[in-house]
């Protein structure tokens, strides 16, 4: 076991380092220099001069490197080029929105989809199960923001429900969960989608196997060897799509952001893209990626946590 | 079953007949500008009615059918060009280092969904629908490399296998002649998923800014300019998403269908 | 106590059974026939599995209430109470997520009611029952850190915790080394006699059930066209079916030991390691073996022993990380590979007859494939018919696909593939195994024949001493990576040397010498 969690830190660190290397390198990639890219053509040469300066460019790559990942370890994301300010607190403030809409939607996602997929696979072939499956055709059909606009439609401009958007901050939680809602549920119905058909077919795969009909064997139900003995096992697989849907809603999440005008990571990105302020551009994307790398690793926790063949490895 | 093979392939055969369509003539020009005629309801001059600039939107959906299936396509194209070899390779050198190497740079892309990848592209070369391609494309490859890996794999066990390497065949030659032909089938009903998958990409790259730029028309886009307006006319947001809607649920059906109608076990069974 | 009256059964239209009538009483009554007659379709009826769109008639009678018209739910409370089963393939027949323990006290807690600590006490003491004492085996142990043996124990203890009226071993062991084979028919021998319990024993060896079984049915083509006490049917033979059994499971081709030659192929000092998560693992320790021109070899031993790997090493699959192969005097190396030239001498032929060509390509294709090392002849059409007629197989099958023919054909169509290119020696691994006894005896008989018509060396690899008896001069025995005996067959199964020979010999299930 202990193996097993060191081997899959040690993945994860290199993939973080991996990560880092390759986000660095891409915005060294611009047209001539960041500095002068993020200034533009008319830039005066002193403020040209100060801002490579302030970015170091005047060293070697790889020290330059070396020295922006050494800043990051210690929290220090470098200062925001338009705003003036340090990028780590922006972020932070930014993720108190984004990382409760991706995780809301996550729960969202599978509280719809577990019961679904048990359901379809339990009445496999039958009208329920047709009825559940078509269902999640037209799920996983869905853009997640075009839902958005319609759940905005709807729930806000003609029922009045709820918000049609904007975010009132953690200090009114309750106000704060309620422009939420929406957002979340535009997220979690199409990968509610594919996690219950994902959940389905691995369900129906595992109720062949011969472990199965031995259970069937020694007396138990359907119902009784689906629960006990075929879930387990099919919830293999699913926490594969699990992890990486996380990596989907995130992004997702940044789309969704936007039909919402919520205050979170994506909108930070999406203005910081068009005022060329690559500092903030590059350190919300190591954020998004090192989240993913980080999801990727609790569910290869979660594999050890169900299949003891794996503790042993 | 048979009844989603037929209307997928109805579906995707509509929008992909649009599409090229598209490509001679539509009912209106999208690119003349009419204030005078903008945001009409549907009528017979307009089908679906016209937008806040009072362009036609059947034919301005027309031609984003156009763009969402070349970005899609040609994305899929990369994955399947890079992500086959890569997972064939992984396959036939199993547990060696070959395929430590192609299953850790997958894993490392993973970590990059295509929308970081996109945001990436643009932030340093500016938005574009070929940057969309190169985001979606680069995001397929992981997913084509693991599929034919994965399928691969089994095949690798038996015991064919074993008589073509008696025979003094290499991996490379095996992988050609044996693998890929036995996994084509799989890799047809994946080619479709992705293909579906990328134009939800599409759609979501061009909403926020990321993909196809003004003037060419795209489905994102669409949906992007009639945010604004969709609380007095809902038209202009609803033919564009449900464009999106019923080609990819289309594609989806087109490939379950091949799925089933490919799978061997069940033709054995038949 | 069980009793089938006229059952017949048909699956989406497709009969399986044909009225078969069975009196199950306590004692052990073996079922046995060919795949595909209908064994496994009778224990699946009588424990109320049936695949769906079965259509039955007839009646299953326990004590006599029939089966066949029980509700579900009072069926699911006989299956495990009344009625256990055991499955063929032990690997994956157990949940892989799931302690034996708890899997074993599943039973108790479903049909007794039991809470989790008296289940497990009592489950305790059903795997010591079965062999698997508490020291060794905890309860908290899971499937994969078992043998296929002990979890056919685990099976077996599920089946038996509730000491049903009936148990239901489908093919127990046929998944099994002859070794392990011996010890789970002694077990479940013993649990008969201690519970006077009546075993139905499902199984394609005549040998098996004649050692177990008191009674036994010969089944064919869904019906059961003989029956009785074991010894009594297995010596008259009355059923013209029951005699094609006996003459084919007992078969040894009509073959002469060839002409003392030169050595064809010598193994000498053979090493292969392979590095597992605890320490390495030595497959093959020194192996050196020789065969001469013409001859044909036994390679036997159990599963694990090394013989795979010395037959990929053999075939130049593998290279040896010591010592070397040397084929008609030319020598390789550790860690060469094999030139093209020299593995153009050897063929194989392997155990799957449905793995063993790949479904896409058509016969012709299929056959020729062996010439990539020789250059495929401007004649090459002619020689595909030449040996297809060789094997038996009429030469206008060239344009089919592999799934046009059957098991056995397509063990001919392998070794027509492996003779293509005249080869000096070919490798048959487990080749007949999986085939039917009537088929096997063909199969045996066409490669004795080959064989005197080419002056063809063969190796021939099983677990099974019986298997490689009939068509071998020679037999070398491999035990842990090493060749612990070898000598002419006769001598070998008749007077064995080695413990693990004389293990292996013992555990041979026999027809008692004096019923035939």
């Amino acid at each position: 076991m202990l193996r097993y969690l060191l081997r899959r830190m040690i993945v994860m660190g290199a993939s973080l380092l991996a990560a880092s290397v390759v986000i660095f390198s891409v915005v060294e990639l611009v047209p001539g220099d960041p500095a002068s890219f993020m200034l533009g053509t008319g830039a005066q040469p002193e403020t040209l001069a100060a801002l490579r300066q302030q970015m170091g460019l005047d060293d070697p790559l790889p020290l330059r490197y070396a020295a922006w990942l050494g800043a990051i370890l210690q929290g220090d994301f470098g200062t925001s080029f338009t705003y003036k300010t340090p990028v780590a607190p922006m972020i932070g403030e930014r993720l108190q929105v984004s990382l409760p809409l991706a995780v809301l939607a996550l729960v969202l996602a599978v509280a719809l989809a577990l019961p679904m997929g048990l359901h379809a696979a339990a009445q496999r072939g039958r009208v329920g199960d047709g009825l559940a499956m078509g269902a999640a055709h037209l799920g996983i059909a869905l853009p997640n923001f075009w839902l958005a606009m319609l759940l905005v439609l709807v729930f806000a401009v003609h029922l009045r429900w709820l918000p049609a958007g904007g975010f009132p901050g953690w200090s009114d939680p309750l106000a704060a969960l309620r422009s939420l809602i929406l957002p979340a549920i535009a997220l979690a119905l199409p990968q509610a989608a594919i996690l219950a058909r994902v959940l389905r077919s691995s369900l129906v795969e595992t109720m062949g196997q011969d472990y199965i009909r031995t259970a069937r064997a020694k007396g138990l139900s359907r119902g009784q060897t689906l629960r006990r003995h075929a879930l387990r096992n099919a919830l293999i697989p699913v926490l594969t799509i699990l992890g990486m849907q996380f990596s989907f809603l995130l992004a997702g999440a940044i789309i969704i952001e936007n039909v919402f005008y919520l205050p979170g990571l994506g909108r930070m990105i999406f203005q910081a893209i068009t005022q060329r302020d690559l500092i903030v551009v590059q350190s919300a994307v190591l954020v998004l990626v090192a989240a993913v790398i980080a999801v990727t690793f609790l569910v290869d926790l979660a594999y050890a946590a169900v299949d003891p063949r794996l503790r042993r490895a | 079953m048979r009844t989603g093979l037929i209307l997928g392939a109805l579906l995707a055969g509509l929008a992909l007949a649009a599409a090229v369509l598209s490509a001679f003539w539509t009912p209106h020009d999208i690119a003349r500008l009419a204030i005078a005629e903008k945001l009409l309801p549907p009528s017979p001059a307009h089908w679906f009615g016209t937008d806040h600039l009072g362009r036609d939107i059947l034919s301005m959906a027309m031609r984003g059918a156009q763009t969402s299936m070349v970005v899609a396509l040609v994305a899929v194209a990369i994955g399947m060009g890079l992500g086959v070899p890569l997972g064939l390779l992984a396959a036939a050198h199993r547990d060696r280092w070959p395929d430590d190497l192609v299953m850790r740079g997958n894993d490392l892309v993973f970590a990059f969904p295509s929308l970081v990848i996109a945001i990436l592209i643009t932030a340093v070369f500016g938005p574009s629908a070929v940057n969309a391609i190169i985001a979606i494309g680069i995001f397929n490859i992981p997913v084509f490399a693991r599929v034919t890996r994965g399928a691969a794999l089994p095949i690798w066990t038996l015991d064919y296998i074993r008589a073509a390497q008696v025979a003094g065949k290499g991996r490379a030659l095996i992988s050609l002649q044996h693998v890929l032909p036995n996994i084509a089938s799989l890799l047809i009903v994946q080619a479709t998923i992705q293909f579906s998958l990328g134009i939800l990409a599409e759609a979501g790259l061009s909403y926020v800014g990321l993909g196809a730029q003004p003037p060419t028309p795209s489905w994102g886009r669409m949906l992007a300019e009639a945010q604004t307006m969709v609380t007095l006319t809902p038209h202009v947001a609803v033919i564009p998403g449900l464009c999106i809607v019923l080609t990819v649920l289309g594609l989806n059906l087109l490939g379950d269908g091949l799925r089933d109608a490919l799978d061997p076990r069940l033709r054995v069974l038949r | 106590m069980i009793r089938l009256e006229d059952l017949s059964l048909s699956i989406g239209g497709w009969p399986v059974l044909d009225r078969v009538s069975l009196d199950l009483q306590p004692g052990i009554t073996g079922l046995v026939g060919e795949s595909g007659s209908g064994k496994s379709m009778t224990a699946l009826a009588i424990m109320g599995l049936l695949p769906e769109r079965t259509v039955t008639s007839g009646k299953v009678l326990l004590d006599g209430m029939d089966l066949l018209a029980l509700p579900e739910r009072a069926m699911r409370a006989l299956r495990g109470k009344r009625i256990g089963m055991i499955f063929q393939e032990p690997m994956t027949a157990l949940n892989p997520l799931m302690t034996i323990g708890d899997q074993v006290a599943e039973v108790l807690r479903i049909h007794e009611g039991l809470d989790r600590r008296a289940a497990l006490a009592r489950a305790r003491e059903g795997l010591d029952r079965v062999g698997l004492p508490a020291p060794r085996f905890p309860l908290t142990l899971y499937p994969h850190e078992l043998s296929g043996g002990q979890r056919q124990r685990v099976a077996i203890a599920m089946a038996i915790a509730l000491r049903p009226d009936l148990l239901i071993a489908d093919e127990p062991t046929t998944a099994l080394d002859v070794t392990t084979q011996a010890r789970i028919l002694d077990l479940l021998r013993d649990l008969v006699r201690q519970d006077g319990m009546t075993l139905l024993l499902i199984t394609h060896d005549l040998a098996v059930v004649a050692g177990m079984a008191d009674r036994v049915a010969v089944m064919q083509a869904g019906r059961i066209v003989e029956s009785g006490p074991t010894e009594a049917v297995f010596r008259s033979r009355s059923h013209p079916y029951t005699r094609q059994l006996f003459t084919a499971s007992g078969h040894r081709p009509g073959r002469q030991p060839p002409p003392p030659a030169g050595p064809l192929l010598q193994v000498t000092g053979a090493v292969r390691e392979y590095r597992a998560a605890d320490g390495g693992l030595r497959a093959l320790d020194g192996v050196g073996l020789t065969i001469g021109r013409g001859e044909s070899v036994g390679l036997v031993g159990e599963s694990g022993c090394g013989k795979s790997t010395l037959a990929r090493a053999i075939l130049g699959l593998d290279p040896l990380q010591a010592g070397q192969i040397r084929l008609e005097g030319q020598s390789i190396g550790p860690g060469h590979r094999m030139p093209r030239d020299l593995r153009a001498r050897m063929q194989a032929v392997f155990q799957d007859p449905f793995g063993s060509f790949d479904p896409r390509w058509r016969v012709d294709r299929l056959l020729a494939e062996p010439f990539h090392l020789t250059g495929r002849p401007a004649d090459w059409r002619d020689r595909i018919g030449a040996a297809l007629a060789e094997v038996g197989l009429h030469p206008n099958n060239a344009r089919k696909f592999i799934h046009e023919f059957s098991g056995g054909q397509r063990q001919r169509l392998a070794i027509a593939r492996a003779l293509i290119i005249r080869p000096s020696l070919i490798v048959l691994d487990e080749a007949v195994s999986a085939l039917d006894v009537q088929v096997r005896a063909q199969v045996l008989d066409l490669l004795a024949r080959l064989q005197a018509d080419h002056g063809l060396a063969y190796l021939f690899i099983s677990h099974d001493l019986s298997v490689v008896r009939g068509i071998t001069d020679r037999i070398l025995v491999m035990q842990a990576g090493r060749i612990v005996e070898e000598g002419p067959t006769d001598r070998i199964i008749d007077a064995p040397r080695h413990d693990h020979t004389q293990a292996l010999v013992r555990a041979m299930p026999k027809i008692p010498a004096d019923w035939s």
